[in-house]
């Protein structure tokens, strides 16, 4: 399991370079969702991948009873996700104004910060 | 979207949609659930009103300005862990009041992790409204 | 004992909170002002008990480490916290006068506390994951005041900063998964015990040079720096102050942490790379900032330049080395914010940071002319301002170690920044202004006056008290350079007197 799920981080992020080496950002946003979703992946199962019960502490128990599943890993994973959807929003955001102000999506053509000649006038 | 259906339909899930969230926030203290799913279910009722309304009407159902609501969200939150303060413990120990406490019974529990989940609700409900009414208004 | 640390981080979302509802009115940036005062207030009393007991940590909620949230001021820590707070109270009294309202209504003092808290608890948390959500807290604050006000060139730079720093971000959180199931923990203080015990080091290695490129992102080191000059010149003065004072440096002082408490295990090869990388960021930033022809890019390329110092403090790692480090960063954030301060001065008086446009500042401005000529010529190193002692120290501990090659560099690196600097001093203060009106700092009101000059003139002040005095600073840079060296204090107090 633990071998398929590597496998599946590493295609994951293949995928994602290859959308985040092309010049339109639209693109590279979609990159990112896939790669920030491999990262999560990789804490998962940094984890150690176990079977076991949601790890909850049956009523009147001072412990959880029998093997339960490692809950750290999962609320960092949740934490990421959350963090991770915040970001997507806000990029996605921010591309949109830079198609409608800028009128490209190209980074090639985002020079308007640095323009290739020094303005001398 | 100028759809009769969807906007009929929209009133009454709406309404059941916060109701439903609410639920969920109260409910995640034992069970799964919470402020941030309360909140995100919250939100997609009033997405749902500005899809089939137009942000304008959904705006004014909301009375208050989402990002009012999230910061105070904010505030509630922070409050909920410095009043640990007050009794002497470290940021945000949680500090529980049992309502009707016998014996027997623990009666109902009041505790400053219900007003942190308030907060994170108000936080989450109050963020996605503003940015999905910004986008709406945009495009 | 608890509360001494944990009020410097509550308090900026307090304030953000208060200044975000009132921000239709002026109430909203005197919030701001206020909170910020508070703020150096409680990080003064936190610095008091740190140089008091050398350690101090708390739980979150009661919590016992390693398994809740630790907070943890060292002397490191404490002294960054501090100039956090400096730092905050001077461009908040400056933003009075630099924010329209347009500006405030949208949310900046809200976003420049948020920032704050961001900052403050990178700076103070004892645990690895919480430190992402720190600096995930400072980003997308960032981003918020980057691209507020929606020009263009904020667009533009905003989507080159963004985009390099989520990356920086995936890094860092792919590393701390790998960290994780090599350590089973995510307290720093228990990581440093537990990385001893991993079996397979070499993989530690290049955990650690995870860490290293993520942080190197946020802390724009060579050749991971182009995100920075790309965008630094594009917010609103303030913006670019706060900015260019203290989200850089929060990368360095997560490399200085990480590096020093964690990751020391393998050090012949991650802190020759680092030297190289220092080396290399100062001379590409110098020679950047010489190619460049506006006061705000020029001090942008000279942020790259000087994080290259820091770095090459940590890289050396000696005593004297990481005391230069400490020394360097307490006196860059000051003269850093300063300076682009000064730019925004400059801009209204003279119409332009373009150095072609402006001119006559000196004749016009001569109060701004001498508080621009203190950080100007501290960032150069002339002594005996403070950027004289900090790179003194540090190249004094490179030959320390006979490492002629980067004391000649940070040398020749600080010639080329005096270079910089007479630059910007002849072109913008000295030579006539070229459309023949003089600029007139009379153009500014009484009271935009007062907001504005009055923090440059406090942070000045800093500069020559820190240069004429240097001795306290000095043994305390060699203090907390001796805890991050020898961690074990810092980890008895984490986890509670088991060593």
């Amino acid at each position: 399991m633990e071998a398929l799920i590597a496998i599946t981080i590493g295609v994951l992020v293949a995928a994602s370079v290859y959308l985040m080496l092309a010049r339109n950002v639209l693109r590279f946003i979609f990159g990112l969702v896939l790669i920030s979703n491999a990262a999560n992946l990789t804490i998962f199962v940094a984890g150690r991948l176990t079977e076991g019960a949601p790890p909850l502490i049956p009523v009147g128990a001072d412990g959880p009873v029998g093997d339960v599943a490692n809950a750290l890993p999962q609320a960092l994973v949740l934490t990421a996700i959350v963090i991770g959807f915040g970001l997507f929003a806000f990029a996605l955001v921010l591309m949109f104004r830079a198609y409608s102000t800028l009128g490209t999506l190209y980074s090639d053509d985002m020079r308007i910060a640095e323009p290739r000649t020094e303005d001398k006038t | 979207m100028n759809s009769i259906i969807l906007r009929v339909g929209t009133q009454y899930l709406c309404g059941i949609l916060v109701l439903f969230s609410l639920y969920m926030l109260i409910r995640g203290h034992n069970e799964p659930g919470g402020g941030f799913i309360g909140g995100l279910i919250g939100s997609t009722g009033f997405v749902l009103f500005a899809l089939a309304c137009g942000t304008a009407d959904a705006r004014n159902a909301l009375k208050v300005m989402p990002q009012n609501i999230a910061m105070a969200g904010l505030g509630i939150a922070l409050l909920a862990g410095i009043y640990a303060a007050i009794f002497g413990d470290a940021l945000f120990t949680g500090q529980w009041l049992f309502i009707n406490e016998t014996p027997e019974d623990k009666g109902i529990p009041i505790s400053t992790v219900l007003f942190f989940d308030i907060g994170v609700y108000l936080v989450v409900f109050g963020s996605i409204l503003s940015i999905v009414f910004a986008m709406e208004e945009e495009i | 004992m608890t509360w001494t640390l944990a009020t410097p981080l509550v308090l900026p979302f307090l304030t953000a909170v208060l200044a975000f509802l009132a921000r239709y009115g002026a109430a909203g940036r005197w919030f701001s002002v206020a909170g910020n005062a508070i703020l150096l207030g409680a990080s003064i009393l936190l610095m008091a008990r740190v140089l008091d007991q050398g350690v101090i940590a708390t739980q979150m909620g009661g919590w016992a480490a390693p398994f809740g949230i630790t907070l943890v001021a060292d002397y490191l820590s404490a002294v960054m916290v501090v100039i956090t707070a400096i730092t905050a109270l001077a461009v908040s009294v400056y933003a009075l006068s630099d924010i329209d309202e347009r500006k405030e209504h949208l949310g900046y003092h809200a976003l420049f506390n948020i920032l704050i808290g961001g900052v403050v608890g990178a700076f103070l948390t004892g645990d690895l994951f919480n430190l992402y959500v720190w600096f995930e807290v400072m980003l997308i604050s960032s981003f918020g005041l980057l691209i507020l006000g929606g020009k263009k060139e904020q667009i533009d730079g905003g989507i080159k900063y963004v985009t390099l720093n989520l990356i920086s971000t995936i890094l860092f959180l792919s590393g701390i998964g790998l960290l994780y199931g090599m350590t089973g923990t995510l307290n720093m203080a228990d990581m440093a015990r537990a990385i001893d015990t991993v079996e397979n080091q070499g993989l530690v290695t290049v955990v650690a040079m995870m860490f290293m490129v993520a942080f190197g992102v946020k802390a724009a080191v060579f050749p991971l720096f182009f995100w920075l000059p790309a965008a630094y010149h594009t917010p609103a003065f303030s913006v670019s102050a706060v900015f260019a004072g203290l989200l850089t440096k929060v990368g360095v002082y997560a490399l200085i942490r990480m590096f020093t408490l964690v990751f020391d295990g393998d050090i012949g090869f991650t802190h020759q790379i680092l030297l190289w990388v220092a080396a290399l960021t100062m001379v590409t930033g110098v020679l950047g900032a010489a190619a460049q022809n506006d006061m705000r890019k020029i001090l942008s390329f000279h942020i790259v330049s000087q994080i290259g110092y820091m770095i090459m403090g940590l890289a050396l790692l000696t005593p004297l080395a990481v005391a230069g480090a400490v020394f360097y960063l307490v006196h860059h954030i000051i003269v850093k914010a300063n300076l682009f301060l000064i730019a925004g001065v400059a801009e209204r008086t003279a119409g332009s940071t373009n150095l072609d446009r402006i001119g006559g500042l000196y004749k016009s401005a001569p109060l701004l002319a001498v508080l621009f000529f203190i950080p100007a010529f501290s960032l150069a190193g002339f002594p005996p301002l403070s950027g004289f002692w900090a790179k003194y120290v540090l190249v004094a501990a490179a030959i320390e170690i006979e490492g002629w090659i980067i004391a000649a560099v940070a040398l020749l690196v600080g010639l080329l920044t005096i270079f910089s600097m007479t630059k910007i001093w002849a072109e913008a203060f000295w030579k006539p202004h070229p459309e023949g009106v003089d600029p007139e700092l009379t153009r500014l009101t009484p009271q935009a006056r007062r907001n504005l000059l009055i923090p440059i003139a406090a942070l000045a002040a800093m500069t020559l008290v820190i240069g004429f005095s240097p001795d306290p600073f000095v043994t305390f840079a060699k203090d907390a350079a001796a805890q991050l060296l020898d961690p074990t204090a810092y980890i008895t107090t984490v986890l509670g007197g088991e060593a």
